[in-house]
């Protein structure tokens, strides 16, 4: 285990290994995503027992933009803790790229639940329990991102930024199970672990496809901008200069 | 297939406008992510490449912090 936390907490051996996987994270994402995108907006029968008629096919993009939004920030509240218990580097790399790429998916899944919203509500806004609290999530990650530039030294601004996702994380269950303990507008959760999915499956398995496709590209992209957040802060050290030596 | 022509694809059952501004702004956002991450990526390589050949401490890359070496 300790071996284990100390070879990934080393920038040197998470530069050289996230060479290896991230083009293949790149390459799944985009070809889950291809899939599921023309599979849900072409192929999939028009929804017919609600009446929502097309528009139910922002639901490929709002509910993996939704999944994302709390993982991203679940992920970084871990990567912060990680950094605060064992003061691993890369984990609060990690936690710093992070942030933006949760902070778009959160603005993702308001936006196009709004727009949702419009033709099978009636409204595009409502103060209800599961949107305010994903409001609150979009806050909370500005939030993250403003503290930590907000110091002038990079440590304060990390331990702060780590501590304000620690705390936040507490909005996850609250999100999750807004739409069971109060009596909300928004529908309770698509997939459950414990029962099969109430849509046909052409229409949950193109959206199984988009949320996997979502999380490989989070993984992909976090891989990516944590590489280059590890030059930006080891530009001086010596194994990077020994990289560009190699290189040439 | 579960539209007849390319028109009626784009015209979504008359949920056009919705269901291409969901989908658009996303691909859009996500589009801007990749953009954004081989811009950084390509500046940073070219930071340390310059580094590297001068040997130099101070030229301005893309520091976010006052300690940043």
């Amino acid at each position: 285990m300790w071996t284990f936390i100390h070879k990934w907490g080393s920038p040197k051996w998470f530069y050289a290994i996230s060479a290896k996987v991230q083009p293949w994270c790149w390459a799944v994402s985009l070809i889950l995503i291809a899939t599921g995108t023309v599979w849900g907006l072409a192929f999939t029968p028009t929804e017919v027992n609600q009446g929502q008629g097309d528009s139910f096919r922002i639901i490929y993009v709002h509910v993996p933009a939704a999944f994302l939004a709390q993982s991203v920030f679940v992920s970084m509240a871990a990567a912060s803790l990680v950094f605060m218990v064992w003061k691993v580097k890369v984990a609060d790399m990690a936690a710093t790229v992070m942030a933006p790429f949760g902070a778009v998916m959160t603005f993702v899944a308001l936006f196009s639940g709004a727009v949702w919203g419009v033709p099978t509500w009636g409204t595009w806004w409502m103060w209800d329990a599961r949107l305010t609290s994903m409001l609150i999530l979009l806050f909370l990650f500005l939030g993250v991102i403003a503290l930590r530039s907000a110091f002038t030294r990079r440590e304060g601004g990390s331990k702060a930024a780590s501590v304000l996702a620690m705390v936040g994380v507490i909005n996850i269950p609250i999100i999750k199970y807004s739409v069971d303990w109060w009596f909300t507008l928004h529908q309770s959760a698509t997939f459950t672990l414990t029962s099969r999915p109430l849509m046909p499956m052409e229409m949950w398995l193109p959206l199984l496809i988009m949320v996997l496709g979502f999380y490989c590209f989070f993984i992909a992209l976090t891989l990516m901008r944590t590489r280059s957040e590890i030059l930006r802060r080891e530009i001086d050290k010596r194994w990077v200069r020994d990289l560009i030596k190699e290189a040439q | 297939m579960a539209f007849t022509s390319f028109g009626a694809f784009l015209a979504m059952g008359g949920h056009g406008p919705y269901v291409w501004a969901a989908w658009g702004v996303t691909a859009l956002l996500m589009v801007a992510c990749i953009v954004h991450a081989r811009f950084e990526r390509r500046q940073l390589a070219s930071a340390v490449k310059r580094r590297a050949r001068r040997g130099d401490r101070h030229p301005p890359h893309q520091a976010r912090h006052a300690d940043d070496t």
